[in-house]
């Protein structure tokens, strides 16, 4: 890693570190009933808001409930997403006359959109119009991730609250996530964006009349270039804030009008971690002791940085193949060095690895550079992040939930050990919780090996691979960890705008989602039944670095093992070709 | 569920409206008041022309041109309607190839022998990056000098005016706009 890439990393985590508390202070209160700091502006609206849509505040519900809703809401969600995108075509704001999206992809989408995934099948400019992107894109960016958020404070109410038979009210955790945590942040992000050069206009594409003329594929004379542009500022602002990583162009953030400068790349990669690691903070506080939040962020950042680290070394190292044929990729001051193949030069190799490691430990799924073109090694890191389920920050909400799964799981094992009932945060852990966490831990993980070995084993899932050997199963490999961990960001060679893909990924993106998400609700209901109980000399604290290390081992554990073998097929046996090529 | 799904409908209406549209809006008036340029795409205008965007770059072949990035784009290189990058694996033979046949343009158009900066036989990730490092900057310096009869010194002040630092001082890495560079070369020549 060069010194240069090292400061950048520096600065990034301690802006980041240093907007936890704050953030993660106003979260809680959002979420407690209270928001002092925008309550004058938003009160109002959001008043409005319950009369028009008929939600009394007070109402409590139960996990069934609430359960039932978040499914209505995503139904809902996923209906209006799919006729947006068949309609589009006799529909206004379409400047480049764009038809309807097939059935197949627009099924795909949907589910993508309302899922969080935001896992593109499609390329934006030449797929979308600017309503589609407005109505049905950019509203679930924010509503899905804001329904994410809505079940972690169900869960965490499941902690506080003690014999009471209700956990909060979905609507009116949807809705104040979006208006005083969402929409304000947006409203700050995407004008900054703006002003480093990101588009935000309804115009069509420019005409461009080129410098020097070029010939198409076929020998044909091309004198001029179509810039594709649009409302695209509004939208990558949400995109890169609600871990949803849906692109407004095709080559999603790595488009020089999406991230135009370094200076917007540090904000989108900012908005990337803001939210997941400020909710630690937030948890801390709700659970009324801050200790244990930052346990929990202490453990997402031990797996963090050492994996960060690794996947910029394998890139900086560059590949043996270039050098050979006298590509000079030695990083020095006039230029970044390293394998640049799918890189942009205003990133070079530092902060298009940060970018990477950071969108695929949070569920975000944005690109800065291909993931397709990275080294063997390189390329392992972000696949192996999503496999470990999305808790290292993951998405906003489902980031969280899942690392409290896995937090079940460990002061179980730990409960094992020492033959004592397992206990947090003050509740009794019995066998309901253990069968629900398994079951969201574990059905996931299965459903990404199955739909691979599916893909791998049938004509359509092997027509569309792009690269050859064990690459290609990597791409495959890559797609429905991706899908199955609604994290959305691909090694984009493989074709997977086929009904095949559009089938099967959205199969495994309804699973990430709500196979994890209803256990969550279910244990909140169960733990929020429960009395308290007092700390005893036999509870095992939860705050401590012997618990960060157990926490960070059950995560390393069960992901190792599960993707350990499929990972020796693809990037692995690669790893070892490349070596063998020189 | 009816009940449900009744209130899921009117929440997502509501909601549509003030994130889809209003949102939107919003950010677009804001930009198009206080950002005009950049929100437009940052177009280059020589007179009532448009010569480009300082953000998208253009494909350059000539040897009095520099070079950008490699571009895998379809159907042609640099097509800013369709971005792209060629998602080739590092193993793949397409790779090779690709950096085999620019370094052999590079050669027959006159460029020195030695080692070539990587991001002169690599595709960008969106097939429209408008940069290259100073280090492929200067590789091709001889080279455009004297396909324009000009002096090295002379191609190197422009490639000083077309060079960004690290932002802030920190953030991001040097670089060299192809598309202004070479604009500026024939700007110089039309004088």
């Amino acid at each position: 890693m060069t010194a240069a890439g090292l400061l950048q990393v520096g600065i990034y985590l301690g802006v980041l570190l240093a907007c936890v508390k704050p953030l993660g202070s106003y979260m809680a209160k959002v979420y407690s009933g209270s928001a002092p700091l925008l309550e004058g502006v938003v009160g109002p609206l959001e008043r409005l808001l319950y009369r028009l849509c008929g939600v009394d505040k007070s109402a409590e519900m139960t996990w069934r409930q609430y359960a039932l809703a978040v499914l209505a809401f995503s139904l809902a969600s996923f209906i209006a997403v799919y006729a947006w995108q068949r309609t589009q075509g006799w529909l206004p704001l379409n400047p480049q006359a764009l038809p309807a999206v097939s059935p197949d992809s627009a099924f795909n989408t949907a589910v993508s959109f309302t899922t969080n995934t935001n896992w593109q099948g499609y390329g934006g400019e030449t797929t979308m119009s600017y309503l589609t992107q407005m109505l049905a894109l950019t509203v679930q960016n924010f509503v899905s991730a804001a329904a994410g958020m809505a079940v972690l404070m169900a869960l965490i109410r499941g902690f506080t609250r003690h014999t009471s038979h209700t956990i909060g009210n979905f609507w009116v955790d949807l809705l104040r996530g979006t208006l005083y945590i969402f929409l304000p942040l947006s409203l700050v992000l995407a004008p900054l964006l703006v002003s480093q050069g990101v588009v935000q206009t309804f115009a069509a594409s420019h005409e461009v009349r080129l410098l020097q003329p070029t010939v198409d594929a076929e020998g044909k004379k091309v004198t001029t270039q179509a810039i594709a542009v649009g409302p695209a500022a509004s939208q990558i602002a949400i995109k890169q804030l609600g871990t949803n990583g849906g692109g407004f162009f095709n080559v999603n953030s790595s488009h020089p009008l999406e991230n135009p400068t370094p200076l917007s790349n540090f904000l989108e990669l900012l908005a990337i971690l803001l939210i997941p690691a400020a909710l630690c903070h937030t948890f801390g506080e709700l659970v009324g002791d801050r200790r244990q939040g930052w346990a929990l962020l202490a453990a997402m950042l031990v797996i963090f940085a050492p994996l960060l680290a690794s996947t910029t070394i394998c890139e900086q190292s560059g590949n043996p193949l270039l050098a050979q044929l006298g590509a000079d990729q030695a990083a020095s001051d006039s230029q970044p060095g390293g394998n640049m193949e799918g890189k942009e030069n205003r990133f070079g190799i530092a902060n298009s690895t940060l970018w990477a490691v950071a969108t695929t430990a949070a569920s975000n799924g944005s690109v800065n550079s291909m993931h397709d073109s990275y080294t063997p090694l390189g390329g392992l890191v972000p696949m192996w992040l999503m496999q470990l389920g999305e808790v290292v920050f993951g998405g906003v909400g489902s980031g969280l939930y899942g690392m409290l799964l896995f937090a079940i799981v460990a002061v179980f094992l730990s409960g094992l050990m020492v033959g004592r009932t397992p206990e947090y945060l003050g509740k009794k852990l019995g066998a309901f919780e253990m069968k629900m966490a398994s079951l969201a831990i574990l059905f996931p993980c299965a459903m990404v090996l199955v739909g691979t070995a599916v893909a791998i084993s049938s004509d359509s899932g092997r027509e569309t691979i792009f690269n050859t050997g064990p690459h290609g199963f990597s791409e495959v490999l890559y797609a429905f960890s991706s899908a199955g961990n609604n994290n959305g960001s691909a090694f984009a060679g493989l074709g997977a705008n086929t009904p095949f893909y559009n089938g099967l990924l959205g199969l495994s993106m309804l699973v990430g989602r709500f196979w994890v998400m209803l256990p969550v609700l279910a244990i909140a209901g169960s733990l929020a039944s429960k009395k308290s109980v007092p700390v005893g000399p036999g509870t095992l604290p939860t705050h401590t670095p012997l618990f960060v290390v157990l926490l960070v081992a059950v995560v390393i554990v069960v992901g190792a093992l599960s993707f350990f073998p499929a990972l020796a097929l693809g990037p692995i046996v690669e790893h070892l070709l490349m070596a063998a090529a020189l | 569920m009816i009940q449900q799904l009744r209130t899921a409908t009117l929440v997502l209406i509501a909601l549509t409206i003030l994130t889809g549209g209003i949102y939107p809006l919003l950010v677009t008036a804001i930009a198009q008041l206080a950002f005009p340029h950049q929100a437009n795409g940052g177009l280059i205008r020589q007179g009532e022309r448009v010569a480009g965007s300082e953000l998208i770059g253009q494909p350059f072949s000539g040897p009095h041109y520099f070079w950008g990035r490699l571009s895998a784009t379809v159907p042609f290189p640099y097509n800013a309607a369709a971005s792209s990058g060629s998602n080739f694996g590092p193993l793949h033979p397409g790779l090779k190839e690709a950096a085999e046949a620019r370094i052999a343009a590079l050669r027959a158009a006159g460029s020195p022998a030695g080692a070539i900066p990587v991001d002169l036989v690599t595709a960008s990730a969106s097939g429209l990056d408008p940069h290259i490092s100073p280090a492929a900057a200067e590789f091709q310096v001889q080279r455009v000098a004297v396909s324009r009869r000009m002096s090295e010194d002379a191609v190197r002040e422009l490639i000083g005016q077309s060079t960004e630092g690290r932002q802030l001082g920190v953030l991001g890495e040097p670089r060299v706009n192809v598309l202004q560079l070479n604009l500026a070369l024939d700007r110089l020549q039309a004088k």
